[in-house]
């Protein structure tokens, strides 16, 4: 199963750290995500393209991780060469990330 | 319990301007906000102020005041903007002058000043957080300014102004301000102030609420895109918030609109950093309870650290870009043979340069190649781009890849190139004590 199965994602920009949110559509997977999603994955899943850290907050009231990469952005919008320099892409590349089968899990309550 | 309607024109310098007079119009608005200024954008404005020394303000000012002002006038809503950039005087003066030409008398512009701490930053060599300091980027400093707060916004308003320009105010800030004035909130009621700050954060970004960096065929459908209403924050006396926007707009506001911006360029939920407070997002609730009309609670703040975020901008390198595409059978082999020539004759020719990279755009040019899954698509383009120390290196790049055309591989097509400056942009903290926000009236 696909992240984006479960999940919708947003990333912003702040100097060379990208954030990007993940959002269970029901908010009954929250805690699926909690337990398979977690910072070492993410950091994994993203490999060279990030130079620093994974950072990782839990808001269970919204249903949503927060995911803080440093060194994301190829030295920041204002001077990277990529060519997304916000990173506002990342997020759709996170939603890719290969999750177990949800299976009997799914609906319910 | 009061509550004040604020409507968000516009979310970055270049924005669509109708959704604004949509607002204006139909919005019942109390204030309409325009969020224009991002971190560059100053230091840019700043190496135009210096060309012209009644420019430095965003450049399509006069194409928005002229199209809200008079709606404004009649409905009796305010405006609040950072169009001022590095210019807020001029901002003011400029749209002063554009009221009496529109026949609007008696209207009443506030400038609010003293964010470029330019002098402050280098009097105290302050260290930034990329590491060296102001004093070791010595003559390639062109900007230095501070994040400022509410306060002077709020004073631009209890002095009776319609129209308040800023320069570098914090985005929240311009939606914080109006909420202290009308609701008489406290410079030290944390909890309130996070609230204020909360609905800045939500509404700043204008169409990313509303339906806008969100749609995804069959997954999030969004109606009426190309007419995105933008957002009405209701904002209760106590804090709370409703989201909605004008009926009839295109787009939709929900549990999930909301929910990815409330997140949107946050770090640490709990320590949302601010001019004015540390607002904390971690309990804040979302409730869908109406059509487009969703209910957000339970944001808070902590005391502000007496530090000011203070972007400086510096002339820092040179870019050079080119592209060229390849389509059909063995496309992206002839995309990867391109870039392998212009690498070699980069190298040949001695090109100078600090930082490249070679990308394939189509297979491997957003997240590199590890989740391309080794299928080649019908067009690749190539592009290859490099941070240099002159621009006479940084039109090299661009050259190398044109000169594909006739020196490369086959069907190659589309070359495009550019060279250009860069201005970078560091960050440092300063103690609010060495920044005097003031508030400058014109009347019209």
């Amino acid at each position: 199963m696909k992240l984006h199965e479960i999940a919708h994602s947003r990333s912003g920009d702040k100097g060379d750290t990208s954030n990007i949110s993940v959002i269970a559509f029901d908010m009954r997977d929250f805690s699926f995500l909690a337990e398979h999603v977690t910072a070492d994955f993410v950091a994994d899943h993203f490999g060279d393209t990030i130079t620093g850290a994974v950072t990782r907050y839990e808001l269970p009231a919204l249903g949503a991780l927060n995911f803080v990469l440093t060194g994301a952005l190829g030295g920041g919008v204002v001077r990277s060469l990529a060519l997304d320099t916000h990173g506002k892409s990342l997020s759709s590349a996170l939603l890719e990330l290969d999750l177990p089968d949800k299976g009997a899990l799914s609906g319910s309550p | 319990m009061r509550t004040i309607r604020i409507g968000s024109g516009a979310g970055y310098s270049g924005d669509r301007i109708e959704p604004a007079i949509e607002l204006a119009e139909s919005g019942n608005l109390d204030y309409l906000v325009f969020e224009c200024l991002a971190e560059r954008t100053i230091a840019l404005a700043q190496q135009d102020r210096l060309r012209d020394p009644q420019g430095g303000f965003d450049p399509l000012l006069a194409d928005r005041m002229k199209a809200v002002l008079p709606i404004c006038r009649r409905n009796g809503v305010k405006i609040i903007t950072n169009m001022g950039a590095a210019n807020p005087v001029a901002a003011a003066q400029a749209t002063r002058d554009i009221a009496k030409a529109l026949g609007l008398t008696g209207l009443k512009v506030a400038a609010v000043t003293g964010d470029d701490v330019l002098e402050q930053a280098r009097a105290s060599d302050v260290a930034l957080d990329e590491g060296g300091s102001v004093k070791a980027l010595g003559n390639r400093v062109i900007s230095a300014n501070a994040y400022t707060g509410a306060a002077p916004i709020a004073e631009a308003l209890a002095g009776g102004a319609d129209v308040v320009i800023t320069g570098r105010a914090a985005d929240p800030a311009l939606f914080l301000g109006p909420l202290v004035h009308e609701f008489d909130w406290a410079m030290d009621d944390w909890e309130l102030l996070g609230k204020g700050t909360m609905v800045g954060h939500l509404l700043e970004c204008a169409g990313q609420i509303t339906g806008g960096y969100f749609a995804d065929p069959g997954v999030k459908d969004v109606q009426g895109l190309a007419r995105l209403g933008f957002p009405i924050g209701e904002v209760r006396e106590d804090g709370d918030l409703v989201v909605t926007k004008v009926t009839g707009s295109g787009g939709q506001i929900t549990r999930a609109t909301v929910t990815e911006q409330l997140l949107y360029e946050i770090h640490d939920p709990t320590r949302y950093y601010q001019p004015d407070v540390v607002a904390d997002f971690s309990q804040v609730r979302v409730e869908e309870v109406g059509p487009d009309r969703v209910r957000v609670t339970g944001g808070s703040g902590a005391p502000k650290t007496g530090f000011l975020k203070t972007s400086v901008g510096y002339l820092d390198s040179y870019i050079g870009e080119g592209e060229i595409s390849y389509a059909g059978a063995n496309a992206a082999a002839r995309g990867r043979l391109a870039l392998d020539i212009v690498r070699e004759r980069l190298a040949l020719t001695g090109v100078k340069m600090t930082e490249s990279r070679f990308d394939l755009i189509g297979v491997n040019a957003l997240h590199g190649g590890g989740l391309a899954e080794g299928r080649d698509p019908y067009e690749v383009r190539v592009r290859v781009a490099a941070r240099t120390e002159t621009l006479a290196e940084a039109v090299k790049i661009g050259n190398e890849v044109e000169t594909l055309y006739t020196n490369g591989p086959a069907g190659g097509g589309g070359a495009w190139k550019s060279a250009r400056e860069i201005v970078g942009v560091a960050s440092a903290l300063l103690p609010e004590s060495v920044v005097t926000p003031s508030v400058t009236f014109m009347d019209g």
